[in-house]
C-alpha cells in the first residue's frame, strides 16, 4: 500500500513547495501529450515518418471518435477530448513502468477530471438549450402519473455519472497496482522460504508478467472508455437524448 | 466476534457480487462471437462496442472491489 503514498521529490526545494511524485508524473504526462503533436508534426512531410505518422493516427482516431459520437459539433470539443484521452493514457501507462507513480490511482485526481467533464457537459447543455435542457430528464412517451417517480430517478442517474466515471478509472488503476504488489510479494516471500518453494515462486513470477501485460491493456482501455464516455455525455448535452 | 474477523468476513461477502459481473462479461463476448459468426463483415464495428461494454461491466466489478477494500482497510 505504500506505493500509493505521496512524498516530495527534488529534495529541499521540492519539500518547500510540496512538489510530490504525483505532480512530477502529471507534468511528465502533460509534456508527453504536448510533445506527441508538437514534436511529432515538426517534420511536416507529405509522406510521414514514424513519429509524424503516430501523431497523425492519434489525431485521426480522436477526431473520428468525437465526430462519430457527437456529430458535426464534435469538432469544437476535439482539443479537450484529445488532451483528456492522452493525459489519462500516458498517466496510466507511466504507472506500469517499475518504480513510477500512477497519478490516476488517486480518487482526487480522477474526481477532478470527472468534475471538469461533468460541468463542461452540463454547461454545454445549458448553453445550447437554455432552460429546455431540463427536458432531458423527462423521457419520451411516459405517462404523466409516472413522472414524479421517474424524474428524480433520472436526475439521480445523471448525478451518479460523477461517481461512476471517477470511481471506474480510480478503481481499475488502484486494483491493478494492488494485484501487482500482491503477486510481487508472493514471488519474494516464496523464493525466500527455501528451495522447495522456488517452483511456486516461478509460477507467481509468470503470473506477474502476464498481469503486467494485462495492466497495460487495462490502462489503454480505461483511457479510451473515459474519453468515449465524455463524448457520449457531450452528445447527450448537445442533442438532448 | 472481534473487529478484524468481522472486517474480513465483510470483505468476503462484498465480493460475492463479482459473480454477476462474470456472467455479464461472458454474455457480452458470447453476443460478440454470435454476431461475428452471423455477419463476419461487421467485426470491426461490433468489436469497439464489445470492448466498451466490457469496460463498463468491469467497472461494476471494481465498485464491489472498492467496497471490499473500504471494509477491509478503513
Amino acid at each position: 500500500m505504500s506505493q500509493f503514498e505521496l512524498h516530495p521529490v527534488f529534495g529541499h526545494v521540492g519539500a518547500m513547495v510540496d512538489f510530490s511524485n504525483s505532480n512530477l508524473f502529471m507534468i511528465i504526462a502533460a509534456l508527453l501529450t504536448l510533445g506527441l503533436l508538437w514534436v511529432g508534426m515538426r517534420p511536416r512531410a507529405m509522406v510521414p515518418g514514424r513519429l509524424q505518422s503516430a501523431a497523425e493516427m492519434a489525431y485521426e482516431a480522436v477526431m473520428s471518435m468525437c465526430v462519430d459520437t457527437i456529430g458535426p459539433e464534435g469538432r469544437g470539443f476535439f482539443p479537450f477530448v484529445f488532451t483528456l484521452f492522452f493525459f489519462i493514457l500516458f498517466g496510466n501507462l507511466l504507472g506500469v513502468w517499475p518504480y513510477d507513480f500512477t497519478f490516476t490511482s488517486h480518487i482526487v485526481v480522477t474526481l477532478a477530471l470527472t468534475l471538469v467533464v461533468f460541468f463542461l457537459s452540463t454547461g454545454v447543455g445549458l448553453y445550447y438549450h437554455k432552460l429546455h435542457f431540463f427536458s432531458y430528464f423527462v423521457p419520451e412517451g411516459v405517462p404523466v402519473l409516472l413522472l414524479p417517480l421517474l424524474v428524480p430517478i433520472e436526475v439521480l442517474s445523471y448525478l451518479s455519472r460523477i461517481i461512476s466515471l471517477s470511481v471506474r478509472l480510480f478503481a481499475n488503476m488502484m486494483a491493478g497496482h494492488v494485484m501487482l504488489e500482491v503477486f510481487g510479494a508472493f514471488v519474494v516471500m516464496l523464493a525466500g522460504a527455501g528451495i522447495i518453494f522456488w517452483i511456486p515462486s516461478a509460477l507467481s513470477e509468470a503470473v506477474l508478467i502476464a498481469l503486467i501485460g494485462f495492466e497495460i491493456l487495462v490502462a489503454t482501455l480505461q483511457a479510451y472508455v473515459f474519453a468515449i464516455l465524455t463524448c457520449i455525455y457531450l452528445h447527450d448535452a448537445v442533442h438532448l437524448h | 466476534m472481534d473487529l478484524a474477523s468481522a472486517k474480513e468476513i465483510g470483505a468476503g461477502l462484498a465480493v460475492i457480487a463479482l459473480s454477476g459481473v462474470g456472467v455479464g462479461i461472458g454474455y457480452i463476448f458470447a453476443a460478440l462471437v454470435n454476431s461475428v459468426a452471423r455477419n463476419p463483415a461487421s467485426r470491426d464495428r461490433v468489436f469497439g462496442l464489445a470492448i466498451l461494454g466490457f469496460a463498463l461491466t468491469e467497472a461494476v466489478a471494481l465498485y464491489a472491489l472498492v467496497i471490499a477494500f473500504i471494509i477491509l482497510f478503513v
